[in-house]
């Protein structure tokens, strides 16, 4: 199968007057069509901003420097402004963790989708664009889509404003949508009825999903295959069963440690020791070697490459096989 | 065992008075009302001593109130908070202190412009617990005691990260030797590798000095590894309390099984979701009755008119449900 979207190597940096930081630092991953793909690491590992990259919203001082972004044979790093924007909100739509980003707060919900629809296909009716708005927040599980139209965004919980915002992304039935951290702000039943509605959505319509977060437990209940993201680069990455199952590189160990579980009631949690180390100055070698108990000395001067295991499994450390 | 902290028909209501405009159009006959929001409504509990209860509850669940009530920043509206800690003589400690907060926000909880030292030694030096010449040495004590290095004791708070500014906030909580810490979300704000720190922090901290903690918060994985029992809220009431292992394996209010149901665990892996319906109601205007009745899968008539009172099922089990009443 043809992956819907191919990254290789793509590299982000920001440019700032204490140095350069390299926030994306060689990253390659696929999505196939209709895949569900988890992208998890802690804030400052890059991965909001690999999904900006993607959907060509770094700023000044950042810019993707290298690598390939390939949207269906596409390269979007190579399409003009005016061309990047029948992508963003068409072919890829994007979803983000505050829905107040996304909605308008002086205008109605109405207004702003049938805007969202007009502005790719100048051909559309303004009564057909409101009636596909009515139908994308019913789909989204909006009661009486009708009149919650005429509403403005403050009407709305927290919930209902982010199914909104879903609803605006699926609009123009775009092939992947990026989602950065949409459940992280809600409530737990809430986040049960959000995700539950992107399951729902991606399986029927075929959609491509790369879903942003910090929760493990979320990606682990959603995705078909999970990257897990260091500093900059993917560390592991492989199908979600496999990977929750049987971790390989010591930060995914260290981080699955992390959550609390019920099978370690009582006992003290494997923490990671230390902290996300500063962008600006990684160490030399592999940028996980302060906190890491599997550390050698080669990790200390060489930058670990990837090796390919079965099962399309990769992973980014020296000691895979000594890790027990 | 007498309990250290007990809770007695606790209530908090915040009140939004009516604007001048509101107040005129009275007078010419129209008929505005204040908006009374019951954050926390008649809520009884005891805390044990050495216990580490957990508070679990989505947003505008009255959570964060009880927990300011417990600790004393907040006045209660009606009802009261009664700390016994047992000491008698030795007097030197005085009461209000020996309960402490600990807070969400890494960020605003400190203050930006002094020093960790002053920090930390503020309260035991108005309190005269120690001297000006021991105020070094004691700072030092309490940012090891914390897992922080004591050279950083002449930095501010924004030389550190998040989850060293937060071992700052536990060490001058910790200052004034207090027994009781109340944990408001105290994790929230952290990664998930910090968090893990943090909470190792917490249990190491219990059992060296002997404290008992209400620890709130809103993630139920916390919850289920660090507390020995677990009260649920929702829209100001408590639904259900339960020993931890009754509240992971025989949930018994249908609010708290439907919490449970709703987590994203690693261990279930790939699943279907399939939420509770609804949304959480304002609390402005929560519905009659049971206030869960709305999002309830086997709400009755019952549930409508009439507020479920909360009874002890079994040994320290206690859920407020009509369905209880039918079996």
């Amino acid at each position: 199968m043809e992956p819907i979207l191919e990254i290789s190597d793509l590299q982000t940096h920001f440019f700032t007057k204490a140095g350069i930081l390299r926030a994306v630092d060689g990253v390659s991953f696929e999505i196939g069509a209709g895949e569900i793909v988890g992208l998890v690491g802690e804030s400052g590992s890059g991965k909001s901003i690999t999904g900006f990259s993607i959907i060509g919203l770094v700023d000044s001082p950042g810019e993707i420097i290298g690598g390939t972004i390939k949207f269906k044979g596409e390269d979007l790093n190579d399409l003009s402004n005016e061309q990047m924007q029948h992508v963003r909100g068409n072919r890829i739509a994007m979803i983000f963790q505050d829905p107040m980003m996304t909605l308008n707060p002086v205008l109605r919900i109405e207004t702003q989708m049938i805007e969202a629809i007009q502005a790719h296909d100048n051909k559309i009716s303004r009564e057909d664009a409101r009636i596909r708005s009515r139908d994308a927040l019913g789909l989204v599980g909006i009661s009486s889509p009708d009149e919650r139209l005429r509403a403005y965004p403050h009407q709305f919980s927290g919930g209902m404003r982010q199914r909104v915002s879903i609803a605006i992304a699926m609009l123009n039935r775009p092939d992947l949508i990026i989602a950065d951290e949409p459940t992280t702000a809600l409530d737990v039943t809430i986040q049960g009825q959000v995700i539950s509605e992107m399951q729902k959505l991606c399986r029927e319509t075929k959609t491509a999903l790369l879903w942003i977060t910090h929760d493990l437990a979320v990606i682990a209940g959603i995705a078909d295959r999970v990257c897990v993201m260091y500093a900059g680069r993917i560390v592991e990455q492989g199908l979600v069963a496999n990977t929750i199952a049987n971790p390989l590189h010591p930060y995914t160990r260290g981080l699955m440690g992390s959550v609390p579980s019920q099978n370690q009631r009582g006992k003290p949690l494997q923490q990671i020791n230390g902290m996300v180390p500063s962008m600006l100055s990684l160490p030399r070698g592999c940028a996980f070697q302060n906190r890491c108990s599997y550390v050698t000395e080669k990790c200390s001067t060489e930058r670990p490459d990837i090796t390919h295991l079965s099962d399309k499994r990769q992973v980014r450390c020296f000691n895979v096989s000594e890790v027990p | 065992m007498m309990p250290i902290l007990k809770v007695e028909n606790l209530s908090k209501d915040f009140v939004k008075s009516l604007d001048l405009v509101a107040k005129g159009l009275n007078k010419i006959g129209q008929n505005y009302k204040e908006e009374i929001v019951h954050a926390v409504d008649n809520v009884n509990f005891s805390i044990f001593k050495g216990e580490i209860v957990g508070v679990v509850g989505e947003s505008g669940c009255g959570k964060s109130t009880l927990g300011r009530m417990v600790a004393g920043i907040l006045q209660p509206t009606e009802g009261r908070v009664e700390f016994d800690s047992g000491q008698i003589e030795n007097k030197k400690i005085p009461d209000a202190l020996l309960t402490q907060m600990i807070f969400q926000d890494p960020f605003s909880s400190l203050n930006p412009r002094k020093r960790v030292i002053d920090i930390i030694t503020e309260a035991p030096l108005y309190h005269k617990l120690i001297t000006k010449s021991e105020k070094r040495a004691f700072a030092s004590e309490m940012l090891q005691r914390v897992g922080l290095d004591p050279d950083t004791l002449q930095r501010y708070p924004h030389q550190f990260s998040g989850g060293q500014r937060q071992r700052v906030g536990i060490a001058r909580a910790l200052a004034v030797s207090p027994e009781f810490l109340v944990c408001d979300e105290s994790i929230a704000a952290l990664d998930v590798s910090i968090q893990a720190q943090i909470i190792n922090l917490f249990v190491e901290l219990k059992d060296k000095y002997d404290l008992t903690y209400l620890f709130i918060s809103h993630d139920i994985g916390v919850i289920e590894h660090i507390s020995d029992r677990v009260i649920v809220m929702y829209l100001g009431r408590i639904v259900e309390t339960a020993p931890i292992k009754t509240f992971v394996k025989q949930p018994n209010h249908p609010y708290t099984q439907a919490l449970l149901e709703g987590v994203p665990r690693l261990e279930v892996g790939k699943r279907q979701y399939e939420p509770i319906s609804g949304e959480i109601p304002s609390p402005l205007s929560p519905p009659t009755g049971c206030h869960f009745h709305p999002r309830c899968k086997s709400a009755t008539a019952r549930c409508e008119r009439e507020k479920p009172a909360l009874r002890e099922i079994a040994a320290a089990h206690f859920s407020a449900c009509h369905l209880n009443d039918e079996t």
